[in-house]
Formats: C-alpha cells, structure tokens, sequence
C-alpha cells in the first residue's frame, strides 16, 4: 500500500529543494551562495504556503505523521523563522568570511527535520524528524570553522546532544516495552487501559530529558550559553528562534498526545522544569555582559514561562504557549537582528556597554530595541506581557496558583537585565556610534517593533489561530 | 448670578493658571516693565532693596517678568470686581428684601452611593450673602491692590492665579449645602493658603511658615472630618437640610467614642469646632498664623485678616442648630475664644513686627467672634466677623502700604516719623485704628464699625448663660484694653516721633499709588460705617427678618434680648478699657518714649513670656516637633533605611547578586559538567516522579 503523500507535500518539496539547492552550490562553487540564500528563503515561504493551502487535518504513513491545526501553527512559525534566521544571516556571514553555501542549505533540512518533528505521531517519526534537525544544527554551530569558539560550540552541543539522544531513546525504548506501541495514540490507549505504570512514567521521564534538552530548558540548558555565545551571531539567531518551536510543538505532542492520560506525571514534571527554568533564567542573566550569552538566559527564562502554560495541562494552557511563542520568536528575531547590528568599523561588537549612547545617535532604533526589551520583560501593554498574561492565566486557573506566582516573581527578577540594557542604551555616557542597519536588518527590526506595539490591538487573529491549534490536541 | 459669583474666580484661576504655563523668555526684563506706567516714578526706590523680607524682591539675580503678567492681573481682578458688584445685589436680594427665601442651585451630581449622596449645589441664604458680600469685596480689593503692591514680582500671574483660586475655594465653602462640599471649600483655601504663604519658595523661612500652617491645621481638619463622620453616622446624611430638620431628635443621645460613652451631640460639636478652631487659629493651634505673616501682605489681608480665618466662625454659625443641642461644646467654645483674645492680646502688646502685631490682633479678635458664638449670640459673632474683616484688611493692606513705603522694612523700631511723608496712609490707619478699638459713643449706634460689633460682643458675654461666660466678659474688657494699647502703639511707633530708619530709606518714603490707595480709601468706608448701617438689621430689631432662620436660636437662648439691656457700667466697659489703652500708649510711646524699656527691664520675665508667644512655639517644638523628628528619623534610619531597605531593595538585590554569582559560577565551560548537570536532572526528575506522582 503507497502511504498518502498529500500530507507531507511541504516537508518533501523543501527536501527535494535541499538537495537541488546542495547540488548547484556544489557545482557553481562559492560564488553560489546568493543564489543559494534566497532560493533558500523562497523554498521555506513555498513550504509555508504548502503548509497553508495544505489539508486541515490528515495522518498519513500508518498514523506517524499528523497533520492538524495545531501543526500548521507550529510550522508556519518554524518556517518564518527559519526564513527570517537565513535571510538574517546573508550579509554579516560574508562580511565576517563565513560565508557558506552549505549554511542555507542546512537551515533547509534542519527546517525538514522541524516538521517532521512537528507533525510526528509516533515515536520514530519523533526521533528522525529531531534527529534530521539536530545533527543539521550541530555542524551550523560549527560553521565558522577557523574560529575556535565556533568549533567548541558544536562539538559541545554535538556531544551533550548525542547524550540527549541516547536519553530519549532510551526513554522510547522503556515506553515501547511497557506498553508495547510506538503510536501516540496506541500509547495513549494502553495507558489509559492500563495505568501509568513506574515502566512508562521512567520512559516518559526519559523522553522529555531528550526534549527539554531541545527547547534549553533547566536542569538540561547548560549547553545553551556556551553555544549561543560561541556560534556565529545569525546562527544563534536561528537556534533561538525555529527549533525551539519545533521541540517544544513535540513537548507538547508527546505531553498531551502520547502521555494525556499520564497527566499528573508529566505535569509535575513540566511544572519543575518551568520553575527551574524561569528562576535561573532570571538569575543568571544579570551576571552577563556578553549580549548573546544574555539572550540564552533570556531563551532559558522564556521557555520557562511557555512550560508554565503546557503544566496547566489544558487546551487553555497550549493555546497560551502557541501565543507566547509566536511572540517570543518573533521579538528574538527583531532582537538579533539589533544584535546582528551590533557592527563598529566593520565588525562585530557583543557587549552591552557598547550599546551606551544609542539613544543619541540612533534615536529611532535605540526606541525600537527598548520597545522589544521592555516586551521581553513583560511589560503592558506590549505582545511580550500578553504572552505571559496568557500562561500565567492558563496556570491559575489550572490551580498552579504558586507557580504561577513563583513564575511573575522570576519575571520581575529577568526585567532587571532587560531594563539595564535599556538603561544602558539611554543614560550612559556615548561610547563610539555603531555601523548603520542592513535593509534586512532594518526590516525584521522594524516589524518586530511595531509587532510588539500593535499587538494589544491587532493580536486577534493569533489569539484565534492559536485556540484552534490548541482544541485540535485536547 | 449666583453661579457667576462662584464661578468667576475659578475662572479667573483657570485662566491665570494657563498664563503661568507659558515660559518666561529667556532674556533677563527690567524689574519695572514698561506697561506700568504709574510705577515708573517709584521704581528706583526698589532698585536698592533687593534683600528685603517682604515685596517680591527675593529673587533679584535672576529677575525675568512672567508673560501675560498684565492680562492676568486685569482679568482675575475683573472678574473678581463682577463678582463683588453681584454679590451686594445678592446681599440686598436675600438679605434685606422682605420674604426672600433660601436659594439652592443645583450643580453637579458628586458622589452617589448606597447610604451616601452627595450633591454639589449651592446653597444661598442670608448668612451665605454676608460671606458672599465679604469674601468678594475683600477679594476683589485685594486683587486691585495687589496690581500695584506686587508690580515688581515677575511670577504676578502665578500670585493672581493662587489669590482666584482660594477665592473660589473660600466661596465654595460658604455656599456649602452639605458638609462634604464645606469639607472641599475648607481644604481648598488651605491649599491656597499653603500656597500663598510658600509663594516666595526660594525662601526657607517662607516655606517653613506655609507647612507650619498646612501641618497645625491638619490637626484642626482630622477633628472636623471625624466630626463629619459623626454627623454621618448619627444622622444618615451630611445635607445641612437633613441634619437641621432631626437635630431636635438627637439631643441627650449617647454614642461611644474613645471607648466612653459621651453625649452625642456634644461629642460632634468638639470635633467640628477643632476643626474650626485650627482654621481660625484659636488658642493652641494659633501658632500658625503669626508665621503665615511670611506670604505676601496682600495674601494675610485676604487669606489671614478678613476672609479664610473666619471659616471657623462661619462653620459654627453655619452648624448653629447643632451646637444650639450641645451646651457643653459651647461652653468650651466660649473659654476658647476668650482665652484666645486675652492671649492673643498679651502677646501683641510687645512685638516688634507691623505685620505680626496684627496678625496677633486678627488672633484676638476671631477669639471675640468665637465668644459671641460661644454664649449664644450668632448674630454679633457674625456681625464682628463683618466689620472685621472691613477694618483688619484695612490695617493690612494699610501696613502694606507702610511697608512699601519704607522699602520692605518690617520692624516698627526701624520707623517712627512716617506720619508728614505719607499722609494718606497714615489717614487710613488711623480709621483702621480707630475701628479696632472700637470707638464710639456708648448708649448710642454711633461709632466706628467695630464699636458696633465689639461692645456687642462684650454685652452678650456678660448675659450669656454659660459657665465661663463671666469670665469670658472679664478677659474681652481687659482685652479691649490691651488691642487698644497695642493698636495706638502701633500707630505712634509707626507714624509718629522722631524717624528711626537709616537716612537712605527715609529719602525714599514715597506714598503708594493710587491702584493700592483707592481699595484702602474703599475698605476705610466700610471700616466707618458699615458697624452704624448694618448693626441694627445684623443685631438690633431687623434680626429676625434679616437671618430668615439662617442662624440657629433654640428656644431658651434669650442672649440676644438681655444684651440691650444690661447695666450701663457694661456699657462704658469696653470704652473705658479703650481709652485706657490709648492712653497708657500715649504715655508709654510719645509722652515718655523711655519707659517701655525701664518696664521691660523691671519685669524681664514678663516681657520675655510675652515676646516670646507664652513660649509656645518652644513647647510644641518640644513636644510635639523634636519627638515627630526623632520618630522620622528613626522610621527613616531604622524603619526605612535598615529595615525595609535592608531586607526589601538592598537585601532582595544583594541576594539576587549572589544567587547570580552561584548560578553563574556552575556554568563552568566543562562538557562533563554539563553532562553529569543533565543526569543529575533525569535522576532528580525520576525520583521526584517515582515518589510524588505514580497513582
């Protein structure tokens, strides 16, 4: 019997473009890479438009591969991100001579590798789709290979993410032999036929080590500021913002899919992480000074917050980490494009004092980045405080009233850090101007300001896409 | 009209207010601008006295004319001499038309809530017009007055603003028909109040005065806003109407307060008349208004002389029914305000300071007024508040006039011989004196404004039928005596003798313009002959068609009937005691010039008691000011600093800084680290599971 391959027509389309793409790279040689670059970024906006005028709800390969409204979000996001993060990427990898053809084209397969994590039903599918994705990232850290923090970062995250695997699969294995079933939804019926035995809840302990590790979050983030710090700035960029979406939309199938009648297992579980990671986000970032390091706190702290909302365990909760999600991809990519700005002379700056005085000779964009900091912290009325309004409403009326108040403390501790950059940018004395903006940069930027603003009125529609997603899991 | 009366001044204020709003230019202006054309000529005077007290010249290094110092001046000064004019017509409307009843205008709708409705109306009766009447024309001339007394001020449209807006607040609160809007007027002209005497902010001394005042009459307001409260709890209302019609209900009612149970009404009455008492500055909370003296002296004219200290009288008048039921209340009311005017009396006798002596004099007089209202006899206590408020503002505004003359100086022993050099002000001084003390013929109604007024008073006090009434009747003759005394002194160390002042100062006596003398020729009119033409409607046979039921009588309160016919030493009392006083100043200060200081030598402690305000700034310095400061400071030390500080801000962030040293210190770059980091967490989270969640 041929599997319907209606369903997976986005994912096939940016792998066969993959290879087309990895083909003329290889034939035209360097001088390909603009050609590769935008090809890339066109396949990712046609994969999205696939995705989009694709079926509303199908499975496909014998029940692994899952198409529903909750996929779609979660891909479109990832797609935009992707798209964004190699647009991103163009100018400052040639101005900094790591320029690749290879760094679109992976970014293309890692982006395959997120769908099909995305749309996974079953836990092979679950674990090529990562792996496909990961084994993608670990040479895009690595990409700047003269450089050596760039090389350490990937063997880092290669290693500590080769242990992840072994974790998750040895997870799957524990939940394949106690329940018999890699299905998400034959696991789901035997565990509701059966109970959740110490076999499965270990399996599923194992499992979201594997994943948590994906979204950074604690106790399996350590990877996360070495990595971010030591890869090249749009590579971080990316890293930030489509996998996580993609490992959290599987955090989030296996929870809810697979382990919906295991609920109070995973819930707890979800429930620490979320602490943990929200209070070390917070705390951990006031001691940096590196501005990429900061930001993988901040990524730390912020799918913290997101957990909040999947340890509600209900369609409320998931809707609220679809919003604050969508969000907090949306101002990373505007903040990295600031980042990326960070350029004097040429070349790359990663310190925050060397933001003192923007607001002087950049007024515009000085008031723009404030926009997305203050956004990040959680500050009314911009997206980033609806974001948390979302999860942290979904927690309470779940009854995780102390995490929730536990979570709005720890955010109260992350704005400091964000609010000194902003301090910074306003009233320390001037330090030597920085380079202007790309018109790319200038772009994500621009509309990432102006997201974070409108948001309180124009919000709506995401609301909406967001509780539809959400319904179609519970 | 009426709604023009009281909203014209606030308008004003708006309008002034937004003048202020524009900034100043930027390049420095002449002290006299050019629009001021009948200033020109004394302009050069007040080049010189850039360091002195009072005058607007405190700020001469950066001297900058405000814009639309001109349009601010002329229009809240118009509107206020509208407001004036309307007013007497509202006077003779309600006042001496034959069967005029209360007019209640409705304004806004304010506070609607179960239990509690609070409506913002106007309510006009007779006593309203008299406060209408005064506080319109006071204002009014005061503002006229001020166009030439502050014409070298470069912040004018801020002063004009400050001075509309405490007329509005002042009409606010007598219009009141409920207490919360009189609550609203009361706080109102404090807050102008506050504002007028810190109007020259970049002094210190100025500052300490306005929150000297605003301090000691937050006590006076808690004990009337819980008096308010009372009101509220006792009756379900604070409409005047409501509590007037089942104030006879309530008397003998018993309600427990400080955990006693205390006579209900009594209780209320107390309360309110702390509030009162802090307004009107009376005996114990006095000792805010001799230092209020630091504002303009227009402001004390207004504010501290005619109109907001009268508040406190007019309250009591106003509430009469209520006190009327609480006999006790009076009867402390009456100790008060006797008390008061002997004190205020005492002390004004050796001061120093033109405006001081009579700021100790407004003091004493108020004290008359509460006396009056104390053993029952509303109609003179109003009526001295009347004339009063003509013949103090005269004194004021007449020692402003002084005090311009002799280019700020303030200090009586600095004058002396200013009688030839201006002739007009001296002229209006002495009426101003003259009405004070109270002359005029006894047994008839001839007689300066405050012979009517006062030996009314001092005749009431003597029939009145409440235990401190003799005594209160003992301490006003012997107070006549001293404001007699005090008031001639005045005079001689001002105008007459030999000149004391430096020889620059003296080239420089000049009289004021015609804008500051014409209000004062105004105000001398009033203070002639408003006690002859309004006494026998405000006290005599017109009472009862006059008040229209405004002012509460009970039944028994036959005061006002027994003071036409005390004994005729009564009579003479007052008159005696007047001529005393003139003539032991005639003694002291032009016969004998040597002899104040051979007595103050022979009673040194004496005269240091007195001059030093029976040491009660002292007292309170040390009873309630140094401990109030030791206690902040230990909140702010200890409390704040160690406490809150130290385990809030300082200590939240010093623990945060260390958490993030720890967390920080963990991400060591090691990969073993980090891996054993991540089975640590499997194992952790395996346990946490295994023992909290299997089911």
């Amino acid at each position: 019997m041929t599997p319907d391959l209606l369903p997976a027509l986005p994912e096939i389309l940016l792998a066969i473009g993959a290879l087309a793409l990895l083909m003329y790279g290889v034939f035209v040689g360097e001088k390909s890479i603009g050609t590769v670059t935008w090809g890339a970024v066109l396949l990712l906006v046609a994969a999205a438009i696939a995705v989009l005028a694709g079926p509303k709800l199908a499975t496909t390969f014998g029940g692994a591969w899952v198409i529903d409204p909750f996929a779609r979000f979660m891909k479109v996001l990832a797609l935009g991100g992707s798209a964004v993060a190699v647009v991103l990427a163009a100018r400052p990898s040639v101005a900094d001579r790591y320029a690749r053809f290879e760094y679109p084209v992976l970014v293309v397969l890692a982006t395959v590798g997120m769908m099909m994590m995305i749309s996974a039903g079953d836990l092979i599918s679950l674990y090529l789709g990562l792996e496909l994705q990961s084994l993608a990232l670990y040479v895009l850290a690595a990409i700047d290979r003269d450089n050596l923090k760039s090389t350490e970062a990937g063997l880092k995250y290669f290693v500590l993410g080769a242990l992840s695997s072994g974790l998750l699969l040895y997870g799957a294995s524990l939940t394949y032999g106690f329940t018999g079933h890699t299905g998400f939804t034959d696991i789901a019926a035997y565990v509701k036929a059966h109970g959740a035995s110490t076999g499965v809840v270990f399996g599923l302990v194992f499992i979201l080590a594997g994943l948590t590790f994906k979204i950074s979050a604690v106790p399996f983030h350590m990877w996360t500021p070495d990595v971010y710090e030591g890869s090249p700035t749009p590579i971080t960029a990316f890293f930030a913002s489509a996998p996580k979406v993609a490992a959290f939309a599987l955090v989030i199938r296996v929870t809810a899919e697979a382990f919906g009648p295991a609920g109070h297992s995973w819930q707890q579980i979800i429930a620490f992480v979320a602490l943990a990671s929200m209070v070390l986000g917070a705390f951990a970032g006031i001691g940096q000074k590196n501005i990429k390091r900061l930001m993988a706190y901040s990524s730390i702290g912020h799918m913290g917050y997101a957990l909040v909302g999947l340890a509600a365990g209900t369609a409320e909760g998931v809707q609220g980490v679809a919003i604050y999600l969508a969000i907090y991809v949306v101002t990373t990519l505007g903040t990295f494009a600031m980042i990326l700005a960070m350029r004097r002379d040429g070349h790359p700056v990663e310190e925050i004092g060397d933001l003192a005085g923007l607001s002087r000779s950049r007024p515009l964009v000085a008031a723009g980045f404030a926009l997305l900091l203050f956004s990040l912290a959680g500050i009314p009325p911009l997206a980033g405080f609806f974001g948390k309004l979302y999860v942290f409403m979904a927690a309470v009326h779940a009854g995780l009233i102390p995490l929730a108040i536990l979570g709005v403390i720890a955010s109260v501790i992350g704005a400091y850090y964000y609010i000194r950059i902003v301090k910074v940018i306003y009233f320390d004395e001037p330090v030597a101007g920085l380079d202007p903006l790309s018109i790319e940069q200038s772009v994500v930027f621009g509309v990432a300001s102006l997201f974070v603003l409108v948001f309180i009125v124009f919000g709506n529609g995401l609301v909406t896409a967001a509780d539809a997603a959400a319904k179609s899991l519970f | 009209m009426f709604t023009a009366i009281v909203f014209l001044p606030l308008l004003g204020f708006l309008i002034a207010a937004a003048m202020t709003l524009f900034p100043y230019p930027a390049a420095p202006v002449g002290a006299a601008s050019g629009g001021h054309g009948d200033h020109g000529a004394d302009a050069h005077a007040h080049a010189s006295d850039a360091h002195s007290d009072d005058h607007g010249h405190g700020h001469d290094a950066d001297h900058r004319e405000a814009p639309f110092a001109r349009p601010a001046e002329l229009v809240t000064s118009g509107f206020l001499l509208i407001a004036a004019l309307l007013s007497w017509v509202a006077f003779v409307q309600i006042g001496l038309a034959e069967h005029a009843a209360t007019v209640k205008i409705a304004v806004l709708p304010w506070i609607h809530t179960a239990g509690l409705n609070v409506d913002w109306s106007l309510r006009i009766d007779t006593l309203t017009a008299v406060m209408l009447v005064v506080v319109t024309t006071v204002s009014a001339l005061v503002h006229v007055y001020s166009i030439g007394y502050m014409s070298h001020d470069p912040d004018r449209p801020r002063f004009f603003a400050y001075l509309s807006l405490f007329t509005f607040a002042m009409l606010m609160l007598v219009t009141a028909d409920n207490l919360v809007q009189m609550f609203f007027g009361w706080e109102g002209v404090g807050l102008a109040s506050y504002l007028l005497i810190g109007f020259w902010f970049q002094k210190p001394s100025a500052n300490a005065a306005a929150i000297k005042a605003f301090v000691v009459n937050r006590v006076g307001d808690f004990g009337f806003i819980l008096g308010i409260f009372g009101v509220f709890w006792l009756f379900g209302s604070i409409d005047l109407d409501t509590i007037f019609a089942s104030v006879g209900t309530m008397k003998g009612k018993e309600i427990v307060f400080l955990g006693g149970h205390v006579d209900a009404m009594t209780t209320l009455c107390l309360l309110l008349f702390l509030g009162a008492m802090g307004k009107s500055a009376q005996f114990l909370l006095h000792t805010w208004l001799p230092d209020a003296m630091e504002g303009p002296t227009p402001v004390s004219a207004l504010i501290h002389a005619a109109t907001m200290v009268t508040a406190g009288v007019f309250m009591v008048a106003r509430l009469s029914p209520l006190f009327e039921q609480a006999p006790a209340a009076l009867a402390v009311v009456t100790l008060v305000g006797a008390v008061t005017a002997f004190f205020a009396a005492t002390v004004g006798l050796v001061q120093n300071d033109i405006k001081r002596v009579i700021a100790y004099s407004t003091c004493s007089q108020l004290g008359y007024m509460f006396v009056a209202l104390g053993v029952g006899a509303y109609g003179p206590g109003i009526f001295h508040l009347f004339t009063h408020a003509f013949f103090k503002a005269l004194l004021f505004l007449g020692a402003g006039s002084v005090i311009h003359a002799v280019s700020g100086e303030q200090d009586m022993r600095k004058m002396g011989g200013l009688g030839p050099h201006i002739k007009l002000t001296y002229a209006l001084m002495i009426i101003g004196t003259l009405a004070l003390t109270g002359v005029g013929l006894p047994m008839t109604e001839i007689g300066f404004a405050g012979y009517n007024s006062k030996d009314a008073i001092i005749e009431a006090a003597y029939v009145g039928d409440n235990i401190f009434a003799s005594l209160a009747f003992g301490l006003l003759v012997i107070a006549a005596l001293f404001t007699s005394f005090y008031s001639w002194r005045l005079i001689f160390l001002t105008f007459w003798g030999a000149p004391r002042a430096p020889k620059d100062v003296m080239d420089h006596v000049h009289e004021s313009p015609s804008v500051m003398t014409v209000p004062l020729m105004v105000l001398a009119l009033g203070a002639v002959i408003a006690g002859m033409v309004f006494s026998s409607v405000f006290i005599g046979h017109g009472y009862g068609e006059f008040w229209k039921g405004s002012i509460f009588t009970s039944g028994g309160n036959h005061v006002l009937e027994h003071m036409h016919h005390v004994p005729v030493a009564v009579k003479f009392a007052p008159f005696v005691a007047m001529l005393l006083g003139l003539g032991t100043a005639y003694v002291f200060y032009v016969a004998k010039p040597e002899l104040p200081g051979q007595l103050a030598a022979s009673q040194p402690g004496l005269y240091r008691f007195l001059l030093n305000k029976w040491y009660f700034d002292e007292l309170y310095d040390f009873l309630f000011v140094k401990p109030a400061k030791a206690f902040g400071r230990f909140l702010w030390k200890e409390g704040d600093g160690r406490v809150i500080d130290g385990f809030g801000p300082d200590g939240v962030s010093a623990r945060v800084v260390q958490i993030t040293g720890r967390v920080v210190a963990l991400q060591s770059g090691y990969l073993y680290h980090y891996a054993f980091a991540m089975l640590i967490g499997v194992a952790l989270l395996a346990t946490m599971v295994m023992f909290g969640g299997v089911r």
